[in-house]
């Protein structure tokens, strides 16, 4: 039995300066499935869904959706329209206003602009309804800031119902949630396409796609490269196509590891948010391995990065660089003490956009002979060294006095990348280091990690990607609330269980505790 | 239907052609008015470029109203460039003239070679103080230096007025507010002889190049620089932004105060209440002009001094209000704006599509 066409994107293409976004892309959803948009980062699978809620005006093509049994154009960049033809959208930052209410936030925008009354009863008439039938269970009473990151999702997606969303786009639903949430999530739309909702579902994770899709539609490049049934598809064939050519994770020798590099001591940070606080948090690292910390973002990892680069001085707690205690370190002593950053936000810790590629690669080590002279820059040697590293490093763009803002993400982190290991760090710390590259860039940061840590350093992998951890990492941490456990687990669902504050350890006990730390 | 594209990148020779081009446009829109006043527009232009390169006292006269404007100007640009809003060079400027006022009438005697660079050195460390105060208020506490420096300069000129009335009065000035005189051992020397010129000018364009070489060839204009385009990255690479931030208010106050003692010891020779008509202010302007470059900021005040000595000859000569030059100067700024917009934007001009 062939279900009724639902919506239909046609020839959908669009241009972003020299950058083909999104190709001629044809796509057909029909009611009552769930559809899989799958691709790399940057495949155009943001753009293409941008185009469909009329966020971005394509430079062609057009949008049809079914309204009563018949199909109608969607008139192009205009989000209302989209959102009256019953199109719901949930993306992957959420657009939510955290000082109000999730009721609020739900009926936000869908009220009158000029009237003295609000009908908040009865929009929870219609609410409390669908929460029951979908198992979306929401506090609406209380402000959104309060909410854990879940509930603000199905908050999200509560809004979208609410105004009678047919067509519901997720883009990467799955990214802030831990297995356990994720799996919560898809059982409650499982449930809501069972009873006649379409679901758009944009997705990089293959496991999560063939678990829940009906069909698949696989981007590159801003094309569709494929697109199957879900029952028909594997894993390799999939990857395949996402990528272009086959891959294979990294080779992983043997190191034997070696002496203590760095360590943390009972470190506390004490801040309002639990994504900048960390409860008495002890780690040691040696040398020749590579100590992978999972955990959702937001549950203190910043802290905890912010504490290794420097930029943060704990409330209490020290921390050892080789079995030397640093009292009260910089960024400038972590980079004295041969300790290499890896930021978490590129853009915004790792480059200056406005300065240039040679200028970026020097911006560590200013005090070096190598870069000035008597106050002065030596811009010969600086030019020579930027050459020598993008080489080196395989940076791409359009040149070494280019401004560094210009090069993809992926060139951007080998630069950091070349920057940092230039230096031959002793311990790397690695924050996110793969996060928004695509396939070919990911794996080479983790080739440049292993070969690292080959070399003898120690490196610290904080990564919101489990199988990033799994592969890299010869010890797994996890981070809850502002408290590192250690596991010995390589089960992606007893790690999700530990991710979620659930689980016990061998080695840390994560007693929950109100100890307020001794204050050194 | 038109739509606005980023550029990749700003090629050179339009960095160039842009400031020119919004002068053009300025005193194209300027004509505006000028022709309801009632003015023949193309000899009241005519009027207004021979009043600044019409005879060698014009031109040294419009040297001599540029120099504080170099001063400022620098002072605006170099703050600007890390990111530090110092909106109270005017300020700065009373308190140099201030301190080579101190220093210079009379309470030391030495030979000129001491002198000048003494009220040279005095004016810029008051200046440099005054900007000081906002900068360690901003780094400590966080308070917004736009907001302190900017009504520091009211708090600076009532205290002027102070001192004029007091400790700073002139027993012989007959009453006025006004300061005693600038000794002749801490003179400016003047450059071109019975013509007001004087050696400030030079100071002024020692200091433009000394800061294009301080931004563009040092390990210090690197970090002012990194700082200036992103704190946060130049923070996490090890540079202590908060020291070079003052370290750019030390320098930026400095700047302004040594426009204070061009003009007092340079031009008038003694402290008034009235010595700036808000060359701190218009120094924002010269340095916007020249898009905070050092070498930009003498051509951007040369431009700025040029309208307003042209603009006075002008409404001498035809009966037109002198007001038009502040006129010109706004419209060039707003041009320069529009222009900076058009270099990092361009318009595409697309069909309408043909349905399908």
């Amino acid at each position: 039995m062939k279900k009724p066409i639902i919506l239909k994107l046609a020839g959908l293409t669009k241009r972003f300066g020299t950058v083909l976004a999104a190709d001629a892309i044809d796509l057909t959803l029909y009611k009552g499935e769930v559809l899989a948009l799958l691709g790399e980062n940057g495949a155009g699978k943001t753009t293409l869904m941008n185009m469909l809620f009329g966020q971005y005006t394509p430079d062609s093509g057009h949008v049809e959706v079914c309204v009563n049994g018949a199909m109608q154009r969607l008139p192009a960049g205009q989000p209302q329209a989209a959102i009256d033809a019953g199109i719901g959208m949930v993306h992957q930052h959420f657009t939510l206003a955290e000082n109000l209410t999730a009721l609020d936030n739900i009926v936000l925008g869908s009220e009158p602009l000029f009237s003295f009354r609000r009908h908040l009863q009865k929009a929870r008439r219609k609410i409390e309804p669908l929460m029951q039938g979908a198992g979306l269970i929401a506090p609406l009473n209380e402000r959104v800031g309060t909410l854990s990151v879940g509930e603000r999702q199905r908050v999200e997606i509560l809004k979208a119902l609410y105004r009678d969303a047919r067509v519901l786009v997720l883009d990467e639903p799955t990214a802030v949630l831990t297995p356990q949430e994720a799996d919560s999530l898809f059982a409650s739309l499982r449930h809501m396409v069972d009873r006649g909702l379409s679901v758009i579902f944009i997705s990089h994770k293959l496991h999560e796609v063939l678990a829940f899709s009906d069909r698949i539609a696989v981007l590159r490049h801003g094309r569709k490269v494929g697109e199957m049934q879900t029952a028909d598809a594997d894993r390799g064939k999939i990857a395949a196509l996402m990528v272009g050519e086959e891959i294979s994770p990294p080779p992983r020798e043997h190191v034997t590891p070696g002496n203590q590099v760095f360590s943390l001591h009972n470190v506390t940070v004490r801040r309002d948010s639990t994504r900048d606080s960390l409860n008495d948090v002890s780690l040691c690292l040696r040398a020749g391995e590579i100590v992978g910390i999972a955990g959702v973002s937001g549950n203190g990892q910043s802290a905890l990065a912010q504490v290794i680069s420097g930029l943060t001085q704990p409330d209490s707690g020290s921390l050892a660089v080789a079995g030397q205690p640093l009292h009260r370190p910089t960024p400038k002593t972590m980079i004295k003490s041969h300790v290499g950053r890896i930021p978490e936000d590129r853009h915004h810790d790792g480059i200056i956009s406005a300065m240039t590629v040679a200028e970026n690669l020097i911006i560590e080590r200013l005090d070096d002979d190598l870069v000035q002279h008597r106050g002065f820059l030596r811009h010969a040697a600086i030019d020579a060294n930027a050459e020598r590293l993008c080489r080196a490093y395989d940076v791409r763009g359009p040149g070494i006095h280019a401004r560094a803002g210009l090069l993809s993400g992926g060139n951007i982190q080998k630069l950091i990348l070349a920057r940092v290991l230039e230096q031959h760090p002793q311990v790397i710390l690695a924050n996110q280091p793969t996060r928004g590259l695509d396939f070919g860039a990911a794996g080479e940061v983790g080739q440049r990690l292993l070969e690292a840590r080959k070399r003898g350093a120690g490196v610290i992998l904080i990564s919101e990607d489990l199988d990033e951890i799994l592969t890299l990492s010869d010890r797994i941490m996890v981070m809850h609330d502002g408290q590192l456990t250690e596991t010995t687990s390589r089960d992606r669902a007893a790690i999700g269980l530990l991710m979620t504050g659930h689980g016990h350890s061998q080695t840390h006990d994560p007693a929950p505790e109100t100890t307020p730390g001794v204050q050194i | 239907m038109i739509s606005i594209e980023p550029r990749q990148q700003i090629s050179r020779g339009m960095r160039i052609a842009i400031p020119i081009i919004a002068a053009l446009m300025a005193l194209m829109l300027a004509a505006i008015p000028l022709a309801f006043a009632g003015a023949p527009i193309l000899s009241a232009y005519g009027q207004m470029f021979t009043g600044v390169f019409g005879s060698v006292f014009s031109f040294t006269e419009m040297l001599t109203r540029a120099t504080p404007l170099i001063f400022t100007g620098l002072a605006a640009a170099f703050a600007f460039r890390a990111r530090l809003w110092n909106i109270g060079a005017e300020g700065q400027l009373y308190l140099g003239a201030m301190a080579a006022v101190a220093v210079g009438s009379g309470a030391i005697g030495a030979p000129a070679f001491v002198m000048v660079p003494l009220v040279l050195l005095a004016g810029a460390l008051a200046g440099g103080i005054g900007m000081l105060g906002p900068a360690v208020l901003k780094t400590r506490f966080g308070a917004d230096e736009v907001v302190t420096s900017l009504l520091l300069n009211f708090i600076i000129l009532i205290f002027v007025q102070m001192m004029l009335e007091g400790p700073l009065k002139d027993p012989m000035g007959l009453g006025w507010p006004q300061s005693e005189p600038i000794i002749d051992a801490a003179t400016l020397p003047r450059l071109v002889s019975r013509m007001r010129i004087h050696a400030g000018l030079l100071v002024a364009l020692v200091m433009a190049l000394v800061l294009h070489v301080v931004l563009g060839k040092t390990v210090w204009g690197f970090r002012i620089r990194a700082v200036g385009e992103n704190a946060a990255a130049a923070r996490h690479a090890g540079i202590a932004v908060n020291k070079t931030l003052l370290g750019v208010a030390m320098v930026s106050g400095a700047l302004a105060g040594l426009a204070g003692v061009s003009e007092v010891a340079g031009l008038k020779g003694y402290l008034t209440a009235d010595l700036s008509p808000g060359f701190g202010y218009a120094g924002i302007v010269v340095a916007m002009l020249a898009g905070l470059s050092p070498l930009g900021v003498v051509l951007a005040a040369l431009y700025v001094a040029s309208v307003f000595v042209g603009a006075d000859s002008m409404s001498r000569a035809m009966g037109v209000s002198s007001f038009l030059a502040d006129l010109v100067v706004s419209l060039s700024l707003i041009c320069v704006l529009i222009g900076g917009f058009f270099a990092r934007y361009r318009l595409v001009w697309h069909r309408k599509e043909n349905a399908a």
